[in-house]
């Protein structure tokens, strides 16, 4: 799971759960993975995201080094600052770990890179 | 000046022709005139465009065309378009000289001189093609028709391979193999400019592709979705029912960053039964993942997750460029979502690791709703969901006597893709191709 789709992610499916963001990251494997870097699209992308919760998801799992923790104005210029976001939001891999809804603590198991959001049919009833 | 062309399609998906490139021509919002009124009886369009770079742009996306031609001339018989062709080289008004009827059958069709000339120096490599079309000809037959065209001024060398100048001569017999005229309907005769994506077709065949399941999207009609999705570099599009993620390969190789969902955790791990006829186990690199580093394009991939459709997962201001998918049916899978018929029912916590959860009948016109909803909630405005749709047809056969039979159609080819273009106010509209 990158970065990026934890941006977006919620865990609304729980009843009773009204935002159910952003899911805190528990990570046993982390692998870093090259991307190719684009910088239209991060570009594009940046103002989609809740930068604060990026920068702490990447900050939980000890990858924020160098990563502001606010956005400047005329971030698009800023190249290096581009090619880091893109390194965060694409490149950092949880392998192996979970995700802790906020409001329930349900927890949701992450394996190969897959997280797996599914309910039982218990909690669905 | 506009410039008069020749779009040769493949007589394939004749059903999808027009959608794709409706989709094609206003996502680079290109201008066209029709010459000739298209109908999907004939395998070719007779456009106008404001450029040659339009259309190149066009056929850098069309599946479905196989090539285009700048048009010279056309005529209704090969004599005809002879003396067009000899009276285009005296045509010095630098236009057209035509006689235009909406129904084609005008034989005036006469070309300035210098868009012959042009292609003609002694510089300029050249080789003329002879095709036609559901009638076959031998080599020394063709050779024959290309000496025919010995007036035109070509000074340069013939060149088979790769030559500067490609000059394509086609005879049209019709779409009928069992109904061939002794005369072609109609000739044309031309510059070939650019092929359409024909090959892609190849490229990204499923019999090669390391990863597929048993719902596998083939890679004509996964383009041709992708097209009708009107997906560009940098786009960000979701699948919510990824399976294999056919669906993503064509959009990736339009430049479009793929994220994807599906209720099935074995198929996201590829652990379900391996779909090739003979294999035992799936393989190592069998992942969604690893087909896009077959088509060197994983730098587009985002995330696939394990997740029920008919419950909200992503945040509720997250909007898509486009939304491509083929929901299940309930015919070749269930349609089904988590759930269980009984009331107060728990599960232990030992129970809980590698639990499957138990499921329920999702009902197509229940998970249609949910999905037509989520697409007017996530989709940028202006932006389309590109999904398939079941239909049941009813067909009727003669035989003797009249006997009635009622078919369930498959899917797929038989079936019409909908593209629901998302409107202002939310409104979305299915438009059935069929
Ligand atoms: C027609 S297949 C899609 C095939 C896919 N295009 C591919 O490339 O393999 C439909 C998919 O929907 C999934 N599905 C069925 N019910 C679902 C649900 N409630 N939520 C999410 N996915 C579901 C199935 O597991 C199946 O993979």
């Amino acid at each position: 799971m990158k970065l990026i789709t934890h941006n977006m992610l919620t865990s609304k499916c729980i009843k009773g759960v009204l935002t159910g963001f952003p899911l805190a990251i528990n990570a046993t494997d982390i692998k870093i993975k090259e991307v190719d870097f684009n910088s239209e699209f991060i570009t594009r992308v940046i103002p989609k995201l809740d930068w604060e919760v990026l920068w702490c998801a990447a900050n939980s799992i000890g990858h924020s080094d160098g990563l502001p923790k606010t956005i400047e104005p005329k971030f698009e210029e800023d190249e290096e600052f581009l090619k880091k976001a893109h390194h965060v939001l694409l490149e950092i891999e949880v392998e192996e770990g979970h995700l802790t809804c906020p409001e329930s603590g349900r927890q949701f198991p992450i394996s190969k890179g897959i997280p797996n959001m599914l309910l039982t049919e218990a909690e669905v009833q | 000046m506009w410039r008069r062309y020749l779009m040769w399609f493949a007589q394939e998906h004749v059903d999808f022709r027009h959608a794709e490139m409706q989709s094609i021509l206003s996502l680079f919002n290109i201008q066209i005139r029709y010459i000739e009124k298209p109908c999907i009886q004939k395998p070719y369009w007779i456009v106008e465009l404001p450029s040659e770079d339009c259309l190149r742009k066009i056929a850098s996306r069309s599946v479905l065309i196989k090539n285009c031609i700048e048009l010279w001339s056309r005529a209704r018989s090969e004599i005809q378009l002879h003396k067009n062709l000899q009276n285009s080289l005296k045509n010095t008004s630098g236009t057209w000289i035509l006689q235009e009827s909406m129904n084609g059958t005008s034989d005036l069709h006469v070309c300035p001189k210098e868009m012959i000339e042009t292609y003609c120096s002694s510089k300029k490599t050249f080789k003329v093609d002879v095709e036609t079309f559901c009638k076959h000809y031998t080599m020394t037959e063709k050779v024959k028709k290309i000496e025919g065209f010995s007036y035109l001024p070509l000074e340069g060398p013939v060149q088979l391979k790769n030559p500067d100048v490609t000059l394509s001569y086609i005879e049209f017999y019709g779409t009928d193999p069992n109904n061939v005229p002794e005369e072609p309907y109609d000739v044309f005769f031309g510059r070939w400019v650019v092929d359409g994506q024909r090959d892609l077709i190849q490229v990204h065949s499923l019999k090669k592709r390391h990863f597929i399941g048993n719902t596998s999207m083939d890679a004509q009609l996964s383009i041709i979705m992708a097209n009708q999705a009107q997906v560009k570099s940098g786009d960000v599009i979701l699948d919510p029912f990824v399976g294999s993620g056919s669906l993503f390969v064509s959009a990736a190789h339009f430049g479009a960053y793929v994220w994807g969902s599906d209720i099935d955790f074995m198929m996201l791990h590829a652990r379900t039964r391996p779909t090739r006829v003979g294999q035992k186990v799936r393989t190592k690199e069998e992942s969604i993942r690893a087909n896009m580093k077959q088509y060197g394009i994983e730098s587009k991939y985002l995330d696939v997750l394990v997740s029920d459709f008919s419950l909200p997962l992503w945040r509720d201001d997250l909007k898509f460029d486009a939304i491509i998918t083929d929901p299940p049916y309930g015919v070749r899978e269930p349609t089904e979502k988590i759930g269980i018929e009984r009331d107060n029912y728990t599960l232990t916590d030992e129970h809980l690791v590698n639990h499957i959860p138990s499921k329920v009948e999702y009902g197509l016109p229940h998970m249609y709703s949910d999905l037509l909803n989520f697409a007017a909630k996530h989709l940028e405005m202006g932006r389309r969901l590109v999904c398939w749709y079941p239909l049941v047809r009813e067909k009727y056969f003669s035989m003797g006597e009249i006997t009635r039979r009622e078919r369930k159609e498959k899917r797929a080819e038989e079936m019409a893709a909908n593209a629901a273009r998302k409107e202002k106010e939310y409104q979305n509209r299915i438009s059935d191709n069929t």
